[in-house]
């Protein structure tokens, strides 16, 4: 009975913290809400040394199999609470900027990185939905916190509406898999799938329902019509923590249910897998090149992402590869998590009052202005287009390899082709601030500044060390192809 | 998949029943529309205004917290029917999950939603 509570610990630490952060926050008097800030941030920190200790090379399943903790549950835990911390160290002057400073906001991200974490550990696919859910709810609030804006309300009822629509697909998707199956634990399908007494038609289409769903979730194309709204109206802090967690805990499903459920029906999903990753490519740096809104063009550069993410799953039914592709993801969504953290915290020290500062324009001579700044600015996008040596090159290289080696030609140069597509809108934002006059007004405010600092040099020191760090997550995913 | 031919014909009949009842009912029905038999409720209060009235955003509220005891009650019914079978187990179980109910309860009234002016 302990073992089970000691295995998911780290879910247990952030919720029980987000619970009684919300108690505390009540006696904490409003000119000191930086206390808040400060008692979420070490809750994430204990988590962090929490799952440093109970980090174990062997998975254990908890809860009669619901849940398993092992390595890919503890990597991503890491990715969720480093976005945690990030997330809350772009949010804290900015709410206060913006004249949003609610210390719920703090108890939000808590409660959406416990669903995070519960996302990295399911083995049931009805864990899968109850994290879902317990993710997605605070984000909806978050997406609406700038209340008194048209725009942010407007984010929060469309993430809201497709959110529950999405979560409509997983859930037949669930049904669908239980009747062909008689289970909804993931061990107990893969042995159904392989003994192969369920129908194929049933799996299928629930395993094709389940995907629409996450798709949702990751902002993959044809599903990501709510990406470029709810990015643009959503206050930045809370853009910068979704499109990193959110796409992250998407992913963590997507890579467990479908890598190790369902490898026997690799012949009807992969094409299917093949096909949305592609599109999500295109169609993202596509038409990322006519934005003009920074906001916008980064939502478009998340969708753009998804596609490379989802390369890595049409891998799905070759065992030797499948684990590499799954440690490629991981690593890819690392780099994600700090280049896009870096960007933001840029685009959120430019922003002003009332949405401006948010123009492309308004980046101009920022280079002249602000070298440091524009200099950050400059190493995050080269990292999200993936030129060496910064650690998006390394995050593509492995992708790109993963898939090589699974022998999708096509679909590795359609993920070449799109990197140079998007390197025109994204050297337009260098060229913009280096190579135009300009007065840029930029926000003080340290913490934001030693964020986006941070991350530029970790961006570019990572790529040094990236080999140790792959072999960490090539670890997390071997355990869990087991 | 042919287990599910029950399921497929008792949804074609299911349709079928509930069409030809309402058809029926519309072809052969005597129809002596009054007034009041028009109205939206026929022995109800009368209506006035329009429907889509703006609504206090203060009932909302009231709602959102009704559910919060509301679920608690539906949870608490059947852990009380097994509660022996239950045990110690049960009850530090239900002890946790009245408490955290508690601290939503304590977070509304210290935020004031339980005061109407």
């Amino acid at each position: 009975m302990w073992a089970d509570r000691l295995a998911v610990l780290p879910v247990i630490v952030i919720g029980a913290w987000a619970v009684l952060l919300t108690v505390a926050d009540l006696y904490i008097p409003e000119h000191r809400r930086r206390i808040t800030a400060i008692l979420a941030a070490l809750g994430l920190i204990v988590g962090l040394v929490v799952n440093l200790f109970i980090q174990r090379h062997n998975p254990q399943t908890a809860y009669f199999g619901l849940a398993i903790a092992d390595g890919f549950s503890s990597f991503l835990n890491v990715l969720f609470l480093l976005s945690g911390l990030l997330g809350i160290a772009v949010a804290h002057g900015y709410l206060q900027r913006q004249n949003i400073a609610r210390s719920e906001y703090y108890s939000l991200l808590l409660f959406s990185i416990s669903g995070m974490m519960l996302m990295g550990m399911a083995a049931d696919l009805i864990i899968v939905f109850i994290a879902l859910e317990l993710l997605s709810i605070p984000l909806y609030v978050m997406a609406g916190f700038h209340r008194d804006r048209l725009d942010s309300e407007e984010a929060a009822l469309k993430y809201f509406l497709l959110g529950a629509f999405a979560g409509g697909f997983v859930v037949y998707g669930i049904a669908l898999i239980y009747g062909a199956t008689g289970s909804t634990r993931i061990a107990a399908i893969l042995s159904a799938v392989q003994s192969g007494s369920a129908s194929p038609i049933l799996l299928t289409v629930g395993a094709a329902l389940i995907l629409v769903g996450l798709g949702f979730k990751v902002a993959a194309v044809p599903f990501h019509m709510w990406t470029p709204d709810v990015y643009q109206g959503a206050p930045s802090s809370v853009t910068a923590f979704m499109a990193v967690g959110a796409k992250a805990a998407g992913f963590a499903a997507l890579l467990r249910v479908f890598l190790l459920a369902f490898p026997t029906l690799s012949d009807k999903l992969v094409p299917l897998l093949w096909a949305l990753a592609a599109l999500t490519m295109i169609v993202g740096n596509i038409v990322a090149i006519v934005q003009s809104n920074i906001k916008r063009l980064l939502a478009y550069s998340s969708i753009a992402h998804a596609g490379y993410i989802l390369m890595a799953t049409v891998t799905l039914g070759q065992s030797r590869l499948m684990a590499d592709a799954a440690a490629a993801a991981l690593f890819y969504l690392l780099a994600y998590l700090l280049t896009n953290f870096g960007a933001w915290a840029v685009v959120i020290a430019l922003e002003r009052e009332e949405g401006k500062g948010l123009s492309i324009q308004d980046y101009a001579g920022l280079g002249k202005k602000y070298p440091a700044l524009a200099a950050a600015m400059s190493v995050f996008m080269l990292s999200l287009i993936g030129v060496p040596p910064t650690v998006g090159f390394l995050g593509k290289f492995y992708l790109f390899r993963a898939v090589l080696e699974g022998g999708f030609v096509g679909l590795a140069v359609i993920g070449v082709l799109t990197s140079l597509v998007s390197a025109y809108y994204y050297l337009r934002v260098v060229v913009v601030m280096y190579m135009q006059e300009g007065e840029p007004v930029v926000n003080r405010d340290a913490l934001l500044h030693w964020t986006a600092a941070l991350s530029a040099i970790a961006v570019l020191a990572l790529s040094l060390f990236a080999t140790p760090l792959f072999q960490w997550a090539t670890q997390a995913t071997l355990y869990a192809a087991q | 998949m042919s287990e599910y031919l029950p399921l497929v014909v008792l949804f074609i009949l299911s349709t079928l029943v509930a069409a030809i009842a309402v058809a029926l009912g519309h072809l052969f029905g005597p129809r002596r529309p009054t007034e009041r038999k028009l109205q939206p409720y026929e022995s109800g209060m009368t209506p006035f205004g329009p429907g889509t009235r703006r609504m206090p955003v203060r009932f909302y509220l009231v709602a959102v917290l009704f559910i919060l005891f509301d679920i608690e009650v539906v949870f608490f019914i059947p852990w009380a029917v097994v509660y022996r079978k239950l045990g110690l187990f049960g009850f530090v179980e239900m002890l946790l999950f009245a408490g955290i109910l508690e601290i939503a309860f304590v977070y509304a009234w210290k935020k004031g939603a339980l005061e109407w002016e």
